[in-house]
């Protein structure tokens, strides 16, 4: 680890912009809602954005659709999906004052052209609008729904790969106040949502690292999702053993009036899967510099998904954080 | 492994995909038995059947399912199954299944799997496994190498500041490198089952459009339009807008480093316009068939589902779906549910008479409050997962695609890293 983490870590919701990524499926879209509305829910007013476009976070509110222009879903909580050509006209409207209007058929055309030829166009214009609401205090705090973990470095990189390797131009003097609000780890956070699973917990120590050396962004959290519920005590385990012999089993069959078999074939399945993760955990917590907070959350076994659920896990979230 | 010779039209991809008929020459043809197999059929609707009729799996679904470890395993068992000498092309495999594979530091390098490997998990393949990792940078590097017309091109085209971020970062360049990299072994090697793994993407459906957007990227008249003025230095009326917009944004020289860097891969335009052209015929083909792998997560299976229609109206063929991490089936038991509240309920009273049958096996576990305390969790560790494993069952029967195979494969409680962990999970959907 770099002495990046060392005793700079804010407290979560005191952060301007926390981004949150992850593997693929393990929950990072939930986490991103349930922790925008508990903190709205603390009297913060918050924006959520959805970078990845898939449409999930108004699912999660139970809101319809999101799009560009952000919309108060609930109360002092804003959503907005990003849309990077919005992103830029709305930058060549505000910093160029080039009139638009006229010309956005052409336009178009163009960007998508650019933004395919030069890398990081598209990554700066989908930071550049998040800094941009930070800077103009426009929100307390702005809660990104960031690309998945294989992805996001490159996005919280390209100021820095813009700077490189532009030298002079409007596009080089935007960078710097960028990249101001993204190094100053009270102002920005990355939170890293994973599960007590091999890949996750891989790629969650992998990212950390990474973020390091490549990126000036700081690491302000891991939220371990999806927390199996610990079902017995050591002593309370050999009870357990105990009872699936082949006497007391008989005679909690007669007891219970039926087979109990399943019954313990699932507990001995949950205490199995525990047991894999907790060895998951161990890596994850030795993988990552002692001073990043890990929030806990429990498995939600739940019927559906909904706002319900995304309070749900944001009381949990509340928790964690110690409110 | 060694390489087969092949024509030069074969190479740059004019005559490949769905041309090709025959095997590389040097190439193996496909054992007796295996063809006997063939023309009696295997059982249709299975995993098995799929494997021995297809050359190319294209393992594909939303991110966190499985994807890496199904394929794998899809693989493993038809080289032990069938005769056949599988690939598996696998992208970011966890560290401990890379190993198993014998991955470990090797590679873009196609790679045996060693029968010794097989043997120590009580194995014995009637084909052979290769195994072979997708290392973006090195496959793009040799694209160029392919296809620059010269050497001085070619070096200024892998010394070029745009070209390392293009190979290095750029998202979408995964995308597109995968599938190039299937076609180069699907008709340089004489494998007769692929499978591959894809990347992950921001959207499932990236990599299947990635080689024609590389085809109307580098065909596109804006392309040539933005090199123009660094050309000729005349701008004409249409354009000027756009470069004075674009000078401004990307300062003179970014633009001219873009220019140069399409100017040279200009000149490998023909070469890369028709093998991504050839790579969408090859996915395209007959021989080729996709597998959707998910859970039964409501979020992943929705995402598996608009991905497998999405297959069906590009005609593409959706050969399996493979629901992975599965419940085990006696949750759903609606007398289970009955047995575990009952349980749950009278547990103070259960636990009283369970107490002297207890005390005769060992005189320590045999507090009453403690069994009480243990029935109570098991019992309600029952219902809660009852509760999930029912949501899953209905969120499978509300699946709206029908592949010629679907496939479920259970929750295995441990983690799968190695040749025996994988035929224990191939096991399950094989028939």
């Amino acid at each position: 680890m770099t002495e990046r983490a060392a005793s700079t870590v804010a407290p979560l919701l005191d952060l301007k912009l926390v981004f949150v990524t992850g593997k693929g499926g393990v929950g990072k879209t939930t986490v991103a809602s349930a922790l925008a509305l508990f903190a709205s829910t603390q009297g913060r007013r918050v924006l959520v954005c959805e970078v990845d476009a898939k449409g999930d976070v108004a699912g999660f509110y139970e809101a319809p659709p999101t799009s560009f222009k952000e919309k108060e879903i609930l109360p002092s909580l804003f959503a907005m999906t990003m849309d990077t050509e919005a992103s830029l006209r709305e930058y060549l409207k505000l910093q160029m004052r080039i009139p638009v209007v006229g010309r956005i058929g052409p336009l178009a055309k163009a960007f998508d052209f650019v933004a395919t030829a030069a890398p990081g166009v598209r990554e700066i214009l989908t930071v550049g609008k998040l800094c941009y609401e930070v800077r103009e205090r426009n929100y307390d705090l702005v809660v990104v729904d960031a690309p998945a973990s294989g992805h996001i470095i490159g996005q919280l990189a390209a100021p820095q790969a813009i700077n490189d390797l532009v030298k002079v131009g409007l596009i080089r003097s935007q960078t710097d106040w960028m990249l101001d609000i993204l190094s100053d780890p009270r102002t920005t956070g990355l939170v890293a949502v994973c599960t007590p699973e091999e890949m996750p917990v891989n790629e969650t120590i992998q990212l950390a690292s990474r973020l390091g050396e490549e990126t000036t962004v700081s690491l302000a959290a891991v939220v371990v999702n999806r927390v199996l519920p610990e079902l017995f005590g050591r002593q309370e385990e050999e009870v357990f053993h105990c009872i699936g012999g082949p006497a007391p089993m008989a005679q909690l069959q007669e007891l219970v009036g039926g087979d109990a078999g399943p019954v313990l074939e699932a507990a001995r399945l949950a205490v199995t899967m525990r047991r894999t993760r907790a060895t998951h955990l161990d890596r994850l917590r030795h993988g990552i510099d002692d001073t990043v907070p890990m929030l806990y959350l429990p498995y939600l076994f739940t019927r559906s998904h909904g706002l319900r659920t995304t309070r749900q896990v944001a009381s949990s979230i509340g928790e964690e954080l110690g409110y | 492994m060694a390489r087969v010779r092949i024509s030069e039209s074969e190479r740059t991809g004019t005559t490949g995909g769905a041309t090709r008929h025959s095997r590389a020459p040097g190439g193996e043809p496909r054992s007796g038995v295996l063809s006997q197999q063939k023309s009696i059929g295997f059982r249709s609707g299975s995993m098995d059947g799929l494997l021995a009729a297809k050359e190319i799996v294209v393992a594909c679904g939303p991110g966190g399912v499985g994807k890496t470890t199904t394929a794998a395993a899809a693989a493993v068992m038809a080289a032990v199954r069938h005769g056949s000498k599988v690939l598996v092309l696998t992208v970011d495999p966890a560290k401990r299944l890379a190993d198993a594979l014998g991955l470990a530091g090797i590679g873009n390098t196609e790679h045996r799997v060693p029968d010794e490997a097989f043997a120590s998990a009580g194995l014995k393949p009637r084909g052979q496994l290769w195994a072979a990792m997708l290392d973006t940078k090195e496959s793009w590097d040799a694209l160029i190498h392919r296809h620059a017309p010269d050497r001085r091109t070619r070096d200024e085209i892998l010394a070029n500041p745009l070209y390392q971020n293009i190979s290095g970062r750029f998202v979408q360049s995964h995308d597109y490198i995968a599938m190039e990299r299937l076609y180069e072994i699907h008709s340089e090697s004489d494998y007769d089952l692929i499978v591959v793994d894809t990347p992950p993407t921001r959207n499932a459906l990236d990599f299947l459009d990635a080689p024609q957007r590389m085809a109307d990227f580098f065909s596109s008249r804006l392309l040539r339009w933005l090199i123009v003025p660094y050309r000729s230095r005349l701008v004409n009326a249409a354009t000027k807008p756009f470069y004075s917009v674009a000078d401004r944004i990307l300062g003179t020289d970014f633009l001219a480093d873009i220019s140069e860097f399409f100017i040279l891969f200009q000149s490998m335009y023909d070469g890369f316009v028709e093998r991504s052209e050839a790579v969408g015929r090859l996915l395209s083909d007959r021989r080729t068939t996709f597998a959707v792998i998910s859970t039964l997560e409501a979020v992943p299976l929705r995402e598996a589902e608009f991905f497998a229609e999405q297959l069906k109206g590009r005609k593409l063929h959706l050969g399996a779906i493979v629901l992975n991490k599965v419940l085990p089936d006696y949750l759903h038991s609606p007398e289970g549910g009955v047995v575990a509240e009952t349980m749950r309920d009278r547990a103070e009273s259960i636990s009283n008479e369970l107490a002297p049958v207890l005390a005769s096996i060992d005189p320590d576990l045999a507090a009453p409050d403690q069994i009480e305390r243990v029935l109570i969790e098991v019992a309600e560790s029952f219902l809660n997962f009852q509760v999930v494993a029912v949501r899953e069952m209905e969120e499978r029967a509300t699946l709206s695609v029908a592949p010629d195979v679907l496939a479920s494969v259970p929750f295995f409680d441990t983690d799968i890293y190695d040749l025996g962990g994988l035929f224990r999970l191939g096991e399950q959907f094989w028939t």
